[in-house]
């Protein structure tokens, strides 16, 4: 049963994936992304992360992608042709596409055998279906606290950055 | 109960979306198609880590991880759409090749 979840979930973000990288519309290769990092989220449940599954769904889908979305709908080419029905394409020239799906599958071929080859020695316990807030949350307060300041300080400024960056300084010459 | 899924399946698995996001940023002619594939890879990598954190119960170090590459996922593509922003406006396109000129 967990077998047949996380084989629908992996093909759900895999096919995704695929989608991504064959779409030219990027609208639809923002949506897609929505169903693999739903995928993704579903295997890192099923890989007894409960906590960073929810956290995936609220960072990702609700910031990230949200943001991707604004991203392509404020920087539309506009062409005066165009009607509202026509998808946004992205040209891809077809060495492009070639070059970078082969790139990907010999990526893909040599970590497979890498893995394939690798004898992992795990002798810890796996883990047992209790929940990992109350864990994450005390090794975040306790031996990981500096790092989690850091990451706050990052957020921060990683939000004024973008603010002041994508300020309209210079305005329109012909206003 | 322990887990039934073998370790082998979350890394073939990570190593798939991994390659698909290498695929995408390369083929993709847009920043924000770039991005998406960026996406992919760090999403890829967090789930080999949250695989091996399954066998450290007691600290659950991989999910940590984990959870500090997500929140510099976030701050990367706040940053990295700002950037497209302001490239949109000065240039007019956000085609990576398009943008050759450091000042125009």
């Amino acid at each position: 049963m967990e077998l047949a979840a996380f084989y629908f979930f992996a093909t759900l973000a895999v096919g995704a994936g695929v989608f991504i990288l064959l779409t030219r519309n990027l609208m639809y290769a923002a949506f897609a992304l929505f169903l693999a990092l739903l995928g993704m989220a579903a295997l890192f449940v099923l890989a007894g992360a409960d906590f960073l599954g929810v956290a995936q769904l609220m960072v990702y889908v609700g910031g990230i992608l949200v943001l991707l979305i604004f991203g392509i709908m404020l920087t539309r080419t506009t062409d005066r042709t165009e009607s509202a029905q026509t998808p946004n394409r992205v040209v891809v020239t077809l060495g492009r596409q070639i070059w970078g799906i082969g790139v990907g599958l010999a990526l893909f071929g040599v970590l497979f055998s890498v893995i394939a080859q690798a004898r992992f020695v795990l002798n810890g316990d796996t883990l047992d279906s209790r929940s990992t807030i109350r864990t994450l949350g005390v090794e975040l307060m306790t031996s990981h606290l500096l790092p989690f300041e850091i990451a706050g300080i990052l957020l921060l400024v990683a939000l004024v950055g973008a603010a002041y960056l994508a300020m309209n300084r210079n305005p329109d010459p012909t206003e | 109960m322990n887990s039934t899924i073998p370790l082998f399946h979350f890394l073939v698995v990570a190593a798939a979306l991994f390659s698909l996001g290498l695929a995408v940023a390369v083929t993709k002619r847009n920043v924000i198609g770039i991005l998406i594939g960026l996406e992919l890879m760090l999403n890829a990598a967090n789930l080999n880590l949250i695989a091996f954190s399954r066998h450290d119960p007691m600290l659950l170090r991989g999910q940590l991880f984990a959870l500090f590459v997500i929140v510099v996922a976030a701050a990367e593509v706040t940053v990295a759409l700002a950037i497209v922003l302001r490239v949109y406006h000065h240039y007019g396109s956000i085609d990576p090749d398009a943008v050759s000129e450091l000042k125009k």
